[in-house]
C-alpha cells in the first residue's frame, strides 16, 4: 500500500449558492462551450420577423400570424416526431409520404366509406403506427441503415398514396369535425381559458420542483430565474392570445374570423405530452443515452431494439397527426399530399430548432421553434412575391447553415468537453 | 478471509466462432480482497470479465456465488447478484449528467415520474461515501470530466447499488500519477469496505500497490492463482509472457499459439 501516494482529502469544497449572475454565466458558459442549442432559431425568428415586418406591413397583421400557425402546424407535428429519431442518430426520410398514406386512409375511411372522424383519425394514427413499426423493425431487427430503409418508404410510400387514391385526382375531407382542425378557431374565452391552465400548470410544476429541491438541500436555480421563465411565458402567451383573439375578417358581417385556430392547442399538448416523456421517464431517458452510447445504454440493461423501434413508432405515428392536419387544411387528400417540400421542411425544421443530426441532443421544443422559422420564411417570402423555386432555395440553404451550426458546435463542444 | 470466495469459476470456456478465447479457466474472488487479474492483450480479460457480467455466455464451466452455483445470462441477472462491471472503455453516455448515468437503466421513480431529487441525493452520498470530492457539479454532462473524474463516477456507478463484486477494466490505463493513484486508493478502499474487487492492470506497480492475490491468464488459460506477498514482479511478468515460472504455471509442452486463443495472440504486443 505504500507506494500510493495517500492525498490528503480536503473538506468538501462549499459551492455557494446559484444566484440570477451565476446562472446566467453558467448559460453563456454553456453556449461558448458550444451548446447553443435553441438560441440560433430565437435569434433567427426574431431577425425573419424584423425585417419581413419592415419590407411588407402585412406581415405584422393578426389575420397574417394566425396563418403562421396552420401553414406551419404539418410540418411542425411532422418535425417533432422526427426529434426521436434524429435523437438516435438515425433519420426518417419517408416520414412525409407516411404523413401522406395516412391522409390517404382518413380520407378512404371518412369519405369514401363513411365512417364517423374518429375512426378515421384513429384508422390514420393505427396506419402510422404499423409503418413505424415496419420501418424500425428493418432498422433494428434486420439491421439495415435507416437512411436505407427509409429511402425505400419514401418510394414505396409515394405509390401507396396513388394506390389509395386509386387514379381520381383526390379525395375531399368534409366532415365537420375533420375540417375544424386546420380551418377554424377556438372562441376567445377558452383561448384565454387555456392560456391560463398552461401558465397556472407550468408555474406550479416550477414552484413544485424549486421548493422540492430546496427543502432537500439540492442546489436549485435561483427564485428569480424561476419566476422570469414564468413571466416570460406569460408574456409570450399572453400576446400571441390577445393578437390572435382581433377580429381578422374583411367582413365582419359576412363572417367573423377570431380566436386561436384549433391547431394551436393540439400542437401544444403533443409538445407537452412528448416533453414529458423525454425528460421526466425512463423512456425518455433511455432515448438520450441510446442516442449517446448505444453500447453503454445495452450494458445498462435497456433493451436497445425496443427503443430504436419506438423512435420510428412515435416518428410515423406523429407522421400521421401531421397528415391528418394537412389533409383538413387543404379539405382534400391527393397525390402530392406529405410529398415535395414537406419532409425536408420537417428535418429542417428540427435541426434549425437545435437538435442534432449526430444524434444524443434535441428537444421536442426545437422542433416548434424550427417549425415557426421554416413558416416564418415560406410565409414572408411569399408575400414579398418571391415564386417556390427561391423560396426552396432559401430554406436549403437556412438547413446547410443549421446543420453547419450543429456540425461546428458539436466540433467545438468536443474542444471544450461539453457536448 | 472469507473461506469460501464469494466468486468462484470453474471450467469456463469460450469460444468465438473457430477461435477458442478461454479455456478450462477457473477463477476465485473473494469479499474484503482484491483481486488482480493480469495477462497479455488478447490473453481473455475482457471475455471472462464479459462471460461474469452475463454480456457474453460461457460454453461451458460452473459458477459460484456465495458458494450457491448460479448462471448468469444477462446484465441484468449479474446485477440481480450484486456484480458490478467497469468497463474497459467506460460505457457512459457523454451527453448525460453524472446523475443520470450512475441511475441508467435502473432509474428511481415516484409514480411514472423519474425522481430526480432522490436520485441526485443518493448519488451525492456516494460519492461522498467514496470521499470523492473533485467533481464540481452532479449535473455537468460527463463529456467535461477529465479521465479520472470519468473512471471515478464509473466506479461510483458499480457501488451505488450495494454490489458485492466488483469489477474493474484497466481502470488506470489512460490516467496520469494523481489520479492513478486517487482510483487505485478508490479501488482499494472499496475491497476495505468488504466488497470482493477484481482489478485487471497491466501495470505491475499498480498490482502490487494494491492486490491481495494475482491471477495470470495466458492465452486463454488460468495458469496461476497466488497471494501477492507470495510472488514476486519477475514472476508474474515471467507468467503473463511464457505462462510458467519455476513451479507456477503451466507444466508439460508449453502452450503454442496454435492450440492457443487465436493467430491473433501470436502478433500481440508485450505487457503494455
Ligand atoms: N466479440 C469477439 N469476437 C471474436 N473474437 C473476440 C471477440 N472479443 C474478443 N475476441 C478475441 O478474444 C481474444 C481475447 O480478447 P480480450 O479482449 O478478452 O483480451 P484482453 O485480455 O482483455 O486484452 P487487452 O489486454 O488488450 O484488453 C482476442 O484474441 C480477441 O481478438
Ligand atoms: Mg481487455
Amino acid at each position: 500500500m505504500t507506494t500510493t501516494a495517500v492525498r490528503k482529502e480536503g473538506p468538501a469544497a462549499v459551492t455557494p449558492p446559484p444566484t440570477v449572475g451565476s446562472h446566467l454565466r453558467g448559460y453563456w458558459g454553456r453556449v461558448r462551450g458550444g451548446d447553443i442549442g435553441a438560441l440560433p432559431a430565437v435569434l433567427g425568428l426574431i431577425v425573419l420577423c424584423t425585417v419581413f415586418s419592415v419590407m411588407r406591413p402585412s406581415f405584422l397583421t393578426a389575420g397574417n400570424f394566425a396563418n403562421l400557425f396552420t401553414q406551419g402546424a404539418a410540418v411542425t407535428l411532422i418535425a417533432m416526431g422526427l426529434v426521436f429519431v434524429l435523437l438516435l442518430g438515425e433519420i426518417d426520410l419517408s416520414a412525409g409520404f407516411a404523413s401522406g398514406v395516412c391522409a390517404a386512409v382518413l380520407a378512404n375511411v371518412a369519405t369514401k366509406a363513411g365512417y364517423p372522424w374518429y375512426v378515421a383519425v384513429l384508422a390514420a394514427i393505427l396506419t402510422g403506427v404499423v409503418i413505424g413499426t415496419v420501418l424500425g423493425f428493418l432498422v433494428a431487427k434486420i439491421g439495415i441503415p435507416s437512411f436505407v430503409v427509409t429511402l425505400a418508404g419514401f418510394l414505396a410510400f409515394q405509390g401507396i398514396v396513388l394506390m389509395l387514391i386509386s387514379g381520381g385526382a383526390n379525395i375531399s375531407v368534409n366532415d365537420e369535425v375533420l375540417v375544424a382542425i386546420a380551418n377554424r378557431n377556438l372562441p376567445p374565452t377558452l383561448g384565454w381559458a387555456l392560456a391560463a391552465i398552461a401558465i397556472g400548470g407550468y408555474a406550479a410544476v416550477q414552484l413544485l420542483r424549486h421548493r422540492k429541491r430546496l427543502s432537500r438541500g439540492l442546489t436549485t436555480d435561483p427564485m428569480a430565474v424561476v419566476l422570469a421563465r414564468i413571466g416570460g411565458l406569460t408574456l409570450i402567451l399572453g400576446i400571441a392570445v390577445y393578437i390572435l383573439n382581433q377580429e381578422r375578417s374583411r367582413n365582419v358581417l359576412i363572417n367573423s374570423l377570431k380566436g386561436v385556430p384549433i391547431v394551436v392547442p393540439v400542437i401544444a399538448v403533443l409538445l407537452i405530452v412528448w416533453t414529458f416523456v423525454l425528460q421526466r421517464t425512463s423512456y425518455g431517458r433511455h432515448v438520450y443515452a441510446v442516442g449517446g452510447n448505444k453500447e453503454a445504454a445495452r450494458r445498462a440493461g435497456i433493451n436497445v431494439d425496443k427503443i430504436r423501434i419506438s423512435v420510428f413508432v412515435i416518428c410515423s405515428s406523429m407522421a400521421a397527426i401531421g397528415g391528418i392536419v394537412a389533409a383538413s387544411r387543404a379539405n382534400s387528400v391527393d397525390p402530392n399530399t406529405g410529398g415535395s417540400n414537406v419532409l425536408l421542411y420537417a428535418v429542417g425544421a428540427a435541426v434549425i430548432g437545435g437538435t442534432s443530426l449526430f444524434g444524443g441532443k434535441g428537444r421536442v421544443l426545437d422542433a416548434v421553434l424550427g417549425g415557426a422559422v421554416v413558416a416564418v420564411i415560406d410565409n414572408g417570402m411569399g408575400l414579398m412575391g418571391y415564386s417556390a423555386g427561391v423560396k426552396y432555395v432559401v430554406t436549403g440553404v437556412v438547413l446547410l447553415l443549421a446543420a453547419s451550426v450543429d456540425a461546428l458546435s458539436r466540433r467545438r463542444a468536443s474542444a471544450s468537453g461539453t457536448r | 478471509m472469507s473461506a469460501t470466495p464469494l466468486l468462484e469459476l470453474r471450467g469456463i470456456d469460450k469460444s468465438f466462432g473457430p477461435v477458442q478465447v478461454l479455456r478450462d479457466v477457473a477463477l476465485a474472488a473473494h469479499a474484503g480482497e482484491v483481486t488482480a487479474l493480469v495477462g497479455d492483450n488478447g490473453a481473455g480479460k475482457s471475455t471472462l470479465v464479459k462471460c461474469i457480467s452475463g454480456i457474453y455466455p460461457a460454453d461451458a464451466g460452473e459458477f459460484l456465488f456465495d458458494g450457491r452455483p448460479v448462471s448468469i445470462n444477462s446484465p441484468r441477472d449479474a446485477a440481480t447478484l450484486g456484480i458490478e462491471v467497469v468497463y474497459q472503455d467506460l460505457a457512459l453516455c457523454d451527453n448525460l449528467d453524472i446523475v443520470q448515468n450512475m441511475f441508467l437503466g435502473r432509474e428511481k421513480h415516484s409514480g411514472l415520474v423519474l425522481d430526480e431529487p432522490t436520485m441526485e441525493q443518493m448519488a451525492a452520498e456516494t460519492l461522498a461515501g467514496l470521499s470523492v470530492r473533485t467533481v464540481k457539479s452532479l449535473r455537468q454532462h460527463v463529456s467535461s470530466l477529465s479521465g479520472g473524474q470519468r473512471q471515478t463516477v464509473a466506479i461510483a456507478k458499480a457501488v451505488l447499488w450495494n454490489s458485492k463484486l466488483v469489477i474493474l477494466d484497466e481502470p488506470t490505463a489512460a490516467l496520469g500519477v494523481a489520479q492513478t493513484a486517487q482510483v487505485l486508493e478508490l479501488v482499494r478502499r472499496l475491497a476495505d469496505n468488504g466488497l470482493a474487487v477484481v482489478l485487471i492492470s497491466h501495470n505491475m506497480n499498480d498490482v502490487f500497490a494494491v492486490s491481495d492475490r494475482v491471477a495470470a491468464l495466458y492465452l486463454g488459460q488460468m495458469v496461476a492463482q497466488v497471494k501477492t506477498t507470495d510472488i514476486t514482479h519477475s514472476q508474474v511478468v515471467e507468467l503473463i509472457t511464457a505462462g510458467r515460472s519455476g513451479n507456477l504455471g503451466l507444466t508439460g509442452e508449453p502452450v503454442t499459439a496454435g492450440n492457443g486463443a487465436g493467430p491473433a495472440d501470436t502478433t500481440a504486443g508485450g505487457v503494455r
